[in-house]
């Protein structure tokens, strides 16, 4: 289910991508049953914070450098940029209240 | 949407999901509060091959989709959300979800079980760091590389034998000296060549906290007291479950383990509150039993509404006088 507020980054793009204001990337692949229910909470974040927050996702199948990068070795994981900078790593399922405290500190 | 309830369920797996179908084929428009693990440990899941009328076996994140699917098709309404907190002193029991209050003449509690960790705290802290209770979520960071499996059940198993099709090795570690894994699955792990088995062993620590990642665990002979290191990547714990009932603790009985106690079919100590599946069953612990104990809630909760119908009503006059 895609949602027009989540962007989609790439290994070629994530390093722009995640340059400027606070960015939330989620890693996923298409096999990952928890990532499937972690979608919905992550559209939703998108929707709240609309405009002062990005939301994007990353294929890990499709995109295996950055996960990498940023040793990745599970998913779904949530990282927080911002500007740049890797401010919060969330591994496995939150809920929205939880992952909304975690954004709001860095807003 | 409408927040009283004949019936609440919490809860998503093959318990809470049977307890939906029933309730609302019996018209009694369930509401079910699925949980962050929505869906229940079947998710995390490959084949499942002993759920009956699946002669070929059925994958399980494809059954949940069926059982929801179904208890949709005749009514339950299943919203998002893990509720936080729930007041059983009186009916209507209440449940807090975020922001939202919920009631419910009768509540079926169906939270299951999540998997165990070690306790070392070294664990949780490599959590998605090359720690992991999911061989099916994160097996795939692991493709030619050696990892290790911990635990000696079906769990571990079937752990085991999904990654021996990716890592290079699968270094199972039990601390005992045979498995509690059923025969078929012991027999598949052992024919596997690049699994191998280290018994009456425990893991006493995990490498390496301050690189943020796995590179070994520190190993104990339980019998020799004898230590030894073993380099993987990453480590898969499969040791067993802990109920759900954090959000029970001194509201509803429970056995020392923690699981929630039951009697006289699925009644709890809290008359109006029924419980099935995993959360209230540390002997059997089958998707087949929690849907079988699924059926028996709302079953049990349907007679209690028809027995209590009059004072429901009264409760709802009472309540349109104030």
């Amino acid at each position: 289910m895609a949602s027009e507020n989540v962007k989609t980054f790439t290994d070629a793009d994530f390093g722009d991508s995640v340059k400027n204001g606070v960015v939330l990337v989620d890693f996923w692949a298409e096999w990952c049953a928890p990532c499937r229910r972690l979608e919905p909470t992550v559209n939703q974040l998108a929707a709240d914070y609309n405009g002062r927050l990005t939301v994007a996702k990353v294929n890990i199948d499709e995109n295996p450098m950055t996960p990498s990068k940023f040793m990745v070795r599970g998913i779904p994981t949530l990282l927080l940029f911002k500007n740049g900078d890797l401010k919060e790593t969330v591994v496995g399922l939150s809920s929205k209240d939880d992952l909304s405290k975690i954004i709001d500190k860095h807003l | 949407m409408n927040t009283d309830r004949q019936v609440i369920i919490i809860g998503s797996g093959p318990a809470g999901l049977t307890a939906a179908l029933y309730a609302a084929r019996a018209n009694l428009t369930p509401l079910v509060i699925e949980g962050i693990e929505a869906g229940g440990q079947l998710m995390l899941t490959t084949m499942v091959e002993n759920w009956p009328g699946y002669r070929d076996g059925i994958m399980g994140p494809d059954l949940m989709v069926e059982l929801r699917a179904q208890a949709e098709r005749f009514g339950a309404e299943i919203i998002q959300g893990d509720v936080d907190s729930v007041d059983l002193s009186k009916r209507p029991f209440t449940l807090s979800v975020g922001k939202t209050r919920y009631t419910a003449q009768t509540l079926i509690v169906a939270t299951g079980a999540s998997a165990k960790w070690l306790d070392l705290g070294v664990d949780k802290k490599l959590s998605g760091r090359g720690v992991s209770t999911c061989a099916t979520c994160d097996g795939f960071f692991f493709k030619g590389r050696p990892v290790a499996v911990i635990g000696g059940g079906d769990t571990a198993m079937e752990e085991a034998i999904y990654l021996a099709k990716l890592a290079t090795s699968v270094t199972v570690i039990h601390r005992r000296e045979t498995l509690r894994a059923s025969k078929v699955m012991q027999d598949k792990a052992m024919s596997m060549p690049n699994i191998s088995f280290v018994w009456n062993t425990d893991v006493v620590d995990i490498k390496d906290v301050d690189k943020g990642e796995v590179t070994s665990l520190v190993l104990r002979n339980n019998q020799t007291g004898e230590q030894s290191e073993l380099a993987v990547d990453g480590v898969f714990i499969g040791i067993g479950h802990v109920p759900n009932t954090r959000l029970f603790q001194g509201q509803l009985a429970m056995h020392d383990n923690g699981y929630l106690k039951t009697h006289d079919g699925s009644r709890t100590s809290v008359a109006g509150v029924f419980a099935a599946g995993d959360v209230q069953d540390h002997i059997y612990r089958q998707a087949v039993t929690a849907a079988g104990s699924g059926c028996m809630a709302a079953i049990d909760a349907e007679r209690f509404l028809a027995e209590h119908e009059s004072d429901a009503s009264s409760t709802a006059v009472s309540e349109a006088r104030a």
